[in-house]
């Protein structure tokens, strides 16, 4: 029998676990969307609604460039914003391309309701064992736990690097040998050998770095080609780049403290990735960082509410918050004058010159 | 103590609520005029750039009220039942006018309805008149007796409209959200000028019908929002008694740019236009688009499409 070629669009680096719960746990193949380049961005924003957000247009062409690599089920999650009801559409938009392929949304399984989430899961393969995806899980969660601690060392680390991109390039081949790590055991030495490496590699940070936190709406955030690479940007000019939003703090871990934290500005939950978005500005304003980086895409409803609250945090604490708003738009020119800016202007604060 | 409504988001829809709760506790409210290009004005000032433009009105009514009265009305509303979510700005409504208006002396009073903490709506408005110095008591009995109010209110709109789906003429449904369609300044213009062209404009944010939850499912199976489910439910239900289907959405609607292009793509007949309001001034433009999509169907109607 020949399996089904599964997929599903490109968050991050994140396709190498999603691979590993596909081939193993589901026991189905699994086809990598092409890289985002500029043609898939192109191909998404003219199949989708022209006021949607950018996510949309994204994996709509990440969906359209798999089909022609050969996928024919493509998998779309839940989520707790318009992401939620982002497969019915795209699986009709697919339909009336006229593309014959099974569309899978897991959205219609709540977390509340296991037997709703097995019967969607079964639908990708309807010989799938819940044994094998007992057995799988944990493993795809170290992997995705330990490229999360490696990518954060790299952010965090990379601007100070005696020869520029030695890092990057452990980090890649970290993710290529993660690909063929086996059990668990295997990706938690894998991670240990990178630590080892990544510590070793000669650095030159000053005592009192620029530090920059990151914060803003879930794919944008994650996904560096919709970002116009921010993070690499500020890392090159010598910035500690803190970011808080991965997996596996927002998946895998619980934080019942975090309402408490921003009672002084919001009273309610107010929705989607705001509170994490409200709960990491007011760490980094605590924390004394030097400046703060909130990224999302167009017309995101729930960053957008949490704008207000960021602007009085950046008033109370006195910390710079520069927003930053993608849609489809292709050219970094702009994006770069914005950085270099609010580069300039955090290094004069920090030398006491404003 | 005077409280300040303001005329924007769900005072479209639980107006006789809010009104008769007040009401019945014998409290004195304000309500901030009829939307204009002022109070537009006023919400462009405070609001972020790329908000959707219901929201930039609502901001301005806001503004408006706040010197005018002691304590301004924004309730919380998370969810309606279980399976009744609404867009995530309502549940963020009372915090984000909070923090707009931080730096001038504004005082909110809300009640929150929250279905999944189990905060449902008497409760809520119990609090509500705890907040306003009134008895448990009485809270309650002014609550059902408002919740009575809205609830004939919505049987006689609903009866309207069954009568104007039995009249003769060109009949347009019109959908959207009642705070969209109902303001004076957003919607009401687009009414106007159908029933100007001799149709008979039928509003779907007065149809409350509970069989169009189910009939939604006829065009999609799991809409998410509540208010779009019902304006989905409304369109299959009627869909063969209509001549023609309006979509109007404030820029940029996060459901609406979904749920739209969905029924674009879903509805082939009666024929669909999607109107987007952007808050410019001047309707020549909206005008035409409306003449020429009466025109067409009127000329599909009398067969003239088929005699070329």
């Amino acid at each position: 029998m020949t399996k089904y070629k599964v997929s599903f669009p490109h968050l991050g680096n994140y396709y190498v676990p999603l691979e590993r719960l596909f081939t193993r746990g589901l026991d189905v193949e699994y086809v990598v969307p092409p890289a985002i380049t500029k043609k898939t961005l192109e191909l998404g924003s003219l199949h989708s609604p022209d006021y949607i957000c950018a996510p949309f247009k994204f994996n709509m062409g990440n969906y359209i460039e798999t089909i022609e690599k050969g996928a024919d089920t493509l998998v779309q999650t839940g989520g707790v914003c318009r992401l939620r009801y982002y497969g019915e559409l795209q699986s009709q938009i697919i339909k009336d391309l006229g593309h014959d392929v099974r569309f899978i949304t897991l959205s219609r399984g709540a977390l509340s309701k296991p037997v709703t989430l097995y019967q969607s899961f079964k639908e990708i393969n309807p010989a799938m064992s819940v044994k094998q995806i007992g057995s799988t899980l944990p493993v795809v969660m170290t992997m995705i736990e330990s490229m999360d601690k490696v990518e954060d060392f790299v952010r965090k680390n990379s601007g100070f690097q005696k020869a520029p991109g030695v890092l990057e390039t452990v980090q890649e081949d970290f993710m290529q040998r993660l690909r063929r790590t086996d059990s668990k055991k295997d990706v938690k030495k894998l991670y240990k050998k990178t630590t080892d490496h990544l510590l070793e590699i000669p650095l030159d940070k000053p005592k009192n770095p620029i530090r920059v936190g990151v914060i803003g709406e879930y794919y944008t955030i994650m996904e560096p080609f919709s970002n116009h690479d921010i993070e690499k940007e500020l890392a090159k000019k010598g910035i500690v780049v803190d970011r808080w939003v991965n997996l596996t703090n927002t998946l895998f871990r619980k934080d019942w403290k975090r309402k408490k934290r921003v009672r002084r500005y919001t009273k309610y939950f107010m929705g989607a990735t705001s509170m994490f978005t409200v709960d990491q500005g007011l760490r980094f304003a605590k924390q004394k960082y030097d400046g703060i980086i909130h990224v999302k895409s167009f017309g995101c409803t729930p960053e957008m509410d949490a704008m207000p609250v960021l602007q009085n945090i950046s008033r109370d604490y006195k910390i710079p918050i520069l927003y930053f708003t993608f849609d489809s738009q292709t050219s970094d020119t702009g994006i770069q004058t914005r950085l270099e800016a609010f580069y300039d202007m955090i290094m004069m604060r920090k030398g006491g010159l404003l | 103590m005077v409280i300040g409504i303001p005329r924007g988001f769900l005072y479209y829809k639980h107006e006789t609520l809010w009104k008769g709760f007040f009401d019945a506790l014998g409290i004195t409210y304000l309500i901030s005029p009829k939307t204009n290009q002022e109070i537009l004005d006023r919400g462009n000032e405070f609001a972020i750039d790329e908000a959707c433009l219901s929201s930039k009105v609502y901001l301005g009514h806001v503004h408006w009220l706040i010197e005018k009265c002691d304590k301004v009305f924004v309730p919380r509303i998370s969810s309606y039942g279980m399976d009744g979510e609404v867009c995530t700005k309502f549940p963020a409504l009372f915090d984000l006018v909070t923090n707009t208006f931080a730096d001038q002396e504004i005082e909110l009073i809300h009640y929150n309805m929250d279905f999944r903490n189990a905060d449902a709506e008497a409760p809520g408005f119990v609090k509500l008149g705890k907040l306003l110095g009134k008895s448990r008591t009485k809270s309650l009995r002014a609550y059902l007796i408002a919740k009575q109010g809205e609830k004939t209110q919505q049987i006689l709109e609903g009866n309207k409209v069954r009568e104007a789906m039995e009249q003769n003429g060109l009949k347009i449904l019109v959908t959207g959200h009642a705070y969209n369609l109902h303001d004076p300044y957003l919607g009401t213009p687009v009414f106007e000028m159908l029933k100007k062209l001799d149709t008979i404009p039928i509003s779907a944010a007065r149809v409350h019908d509970k069989e169009i939850h189910r009939a939604s499912h006829q065009i999609s199976q799991n809409i998410p929002w509540v208010f779009n489910r019902e304006l989905v439910g409304t369109i299959a239900h009627y869909q063969r008694k209509i001549d023609g289907i309006i979509l109007i959405t404030a820029f940029p609607c996060g459901p609406d740019s979904l749920i739209n292009e969905l029924v674009l793509r879903r509805i082939k007949n009666p024929p669909v236009l999607q109107l987007i309001l952007d808050g410019q001034e001047g309707t020549a433009g909206m005008e035409t688009r409306l003449e020429s999509f009466i025109d067409i169907i009127r000329f599909k109607k009398e067969g003239y499409y088929d005699k070329i």
